[in-house]
């Protein structure tokens, strides 16, 4: 017995997967300009509708009432949480959703494998070897998600720590993952009697896989929380595009590789724009305890402050001003202050941009969220090397909340940990105001002589607090 | 499908994910990733297969569980996306 349409020929359901396979190739095509972001968006999201409902009416279901159970949970659960989430908490349910879609895929293979055995058909080599892909994947996925959006939302301590027991639990459990799937590939039916239906050597395979997933994200700080996001999205995609090849599923396969591919090249970008090697990121942990003494030595007596009302001033006679945001403003949620200050800007003439590190933030593309997020038109958003060409005809740039990405160590300095990564070169416009709250180290760990340079300022406070402040005096002066 | 269609399906679309995802713009990268996070949900359709029709307690539970796991990725990550380049586009043009 079959489903609804079941009795059509094979060709039909094949052909309802090529269209859902052809949207999701145009959606993602659409998200190339912001302008048709949007539709492509709504086109990936019907080609979704067209496969669920596809395969909803072609496959015998014999419990209608669970699936649909499923379904209304799984879709209020996904609703509910995307209508009530801040912009600020955007980088840890981009990393949840993430994790359920990888652990979707390790289940989905569990199950597939354990009704196989059931029917007694056998488990031939091409389910169960793709069977342990999908579950290590999936299981990393999930449970490497669930870690890094509870480090982004500080729920987990979220400072780089590497220790040598760490990579020790990360070895034995990749091993023992490894011995469960080819256990479960050379001989599935190892274990005899009532266990064996189970598949046993299937949830060794996901339980150890689960530990590793843990121990790997645990390590990695909160700034490399770009790359871990994007190689995870990576992760759940080849999740869903191994579990096509344990189901036979063309549409699983394409639409699985296209996000596995995505993931995979901003992962590539993330990485290139920190010039690590993602082997450094996921494993290397940085050193930072050895420099807090020349800390001491580049800002004694350099350090210059300054505040709202003297900022206004060098902003009174700028021609272009450049803003620099960085994951300090998305803590503080100063993104709306910052977008006022613009617009102030430009009504007096001014020609203001935003200068955007790649990394800046918590995911790729954070910045330009947060900034949409504040009605900054895209087209003001520009990236590293666009901005940096212009910094030496800019009379004034305001860094507010990013530090490393900023440091001109990275280019001076060969031995520093951050030597080499592409940063913003904002100490050849003519005035640079810095705000942060202290003088306290970002993510790398080391001084930035930028602060002590004598064309920078620094404004102490919190960025929304201080932002805040510049607007309300910009006004005053007008 | 033999295992090669497959890996034919899998390393064309490979190239194809490459070509389109590169000439994304960096603006546009976070929406990029929540709206692929949600195509990856697409794992739903084995879920759906499995949770419906599994011979077994333990098969039908864990589609159950797959389902409600894919459908919150799925789900949640197009609105998510759409809220997010609403955004994009109210004040872009």
């Amino acid at each position: 017995m079959a489903g609804v349409i079941g009795g059509l020929p094979d060709a039909v359901l094949q052909f309802a997967y090529l269209i859902a396979g052809i949207l999701f190739i145009q959606g993602l095509r659409d998200m190339t300009h912001p302008r048709t972001a949007t539709r492509g968006n709504g086109i990936s999201s019907l080609g979704m509708f067209v496969a669920v409902a596809v395969t909803v009416l072609w496959f015998e279901i014999l419990s209608p009432l669970v699936l649909a159970a499923a379904l209304l949970v799984g879709g209020g659960i996904g609703a509910w949480l995307a209508v009530r989430v801040e912009t600020t908490e955007m980088p840890q349910l981009v990393g949840l959703f993430n994790g359920f879609g990888g652990g979707a895929s390790a289940l989905v293979a569990g199950a597939e494998l354990v009704d196989l055995t059931a029917s007694g058909g056998g488990l031939p080599v091409g389910v169960t070897v793709t069977a342990a892909i999908a579950g290590l994947i999936g299981s990393v996925t999930f449970w490497g998600s669930l870690v890094a959006a509870g480090k982004l939302h500080g729920l987990v301590g979220d400072s780089p720590v590497s220790t040598n027991a760490g990579h020790g639990i990360k070895v034995v459990t990749l091993l023992l993952a490894l011995a469960g799937g080819g256990t479960l590939v050379v001989q599935p039916g190892l274990v005899g009697g009532g266990l064996a239906e189970i598949v046993p050597s299937y949830w060794v395979l996901v339980v150890a896989a689960s530990v590793l997933g843990v121990f790997l994200v645990v390590p990695i700080g909160g700034a490399d929380m770009p790359v871990v996001i994007a190689l995870l999205n990576s992760y759940s995609g080849l999740a869903a595009a191994t579990t096509g090849f344990v189901l036979d599923n063309t549409v699983l396969i394409v639409a699985g590789t296209l996000v596995g591919a995505s993931g995979l090249i901003l992962t590539v970008i993330m990485c290139e724009s920190m010039n690590r090697s993602l082997v450094n990121v996921l494993f290397g942990g940085l050193g930072s305890d050895e420099e807090s003494e020349d800390m001491a030595d580049i800002y004694e007596g350099n350090i210059s402050e300054t505040s709202a009302e003297e900022v206004e001033m060098l902003l009174d006679v700028a021609d272009r001003v450049v803003i620099v945001p960085g994951y300090g403003m998305a803590v503080a949620q100063a993104q709306h202050a910052v977008a006022e200050l613009v617009e102030l800007l430009e009504e007096d003439g001014v020609d203001v941009e935003f200068g955007i590190h790649p990394v800046a933030g918590r995911m790729p593309g954070h910045m330009n969220a947060l900034l949409a997020e504040a009605d900054v038109p895209y087209d003001k958003m520009r990236e590293l090397e666009e901005v940096n060409p212009t910094f030496s005809q800019t009379d004034v740039v305001i860094v507010t909340g990013a530090n490393d990405v900023v440091n001109p160590m990275a280019n001076t300095d060969d031995s520093s940990p951050i030597a080499g990564m592409p940063v913003l070169n904002v100490g050849e416009a003519r005035s640079v105001i810095v705000n942060k709250r202290s003088l306290s180290p970002g993510f790398s760990g080391i001084p930035n002589p930028l602060f002590a340079q004598d064309n920078t300022s620094m404004f102490f406070g919190d960025a929304k607090a201080s932002m805040q402040e510049l607007v309300n005096v910009y006004k005053e002066s007008r | 499908m033999t295992l090669v269609q497959n890996l034919t399906l899998f390393v064309l679309s490979a190239f194809v994910g490459y070509e389109i995802i590169t000439k994304i713009p960096t603006n546009l990268h976070t929406p990029l990733m929540s709206g692929a996070n949600a195509i990856s949900g697409v794992t739903l359709l084995g879920s759906v297969v499995v949770a419906g029709s599994g011979s077994t307690l333990l098969a039908t539970a864990l589609g159950f569980a797959a389902v409600v796991m894919a459908t919150i990725n799925v789900v949640g990550g197009y609105l998510v996306s759409h809220f997010m380049l609403d955004q994009f586009s109210q004040r872009g043009k």
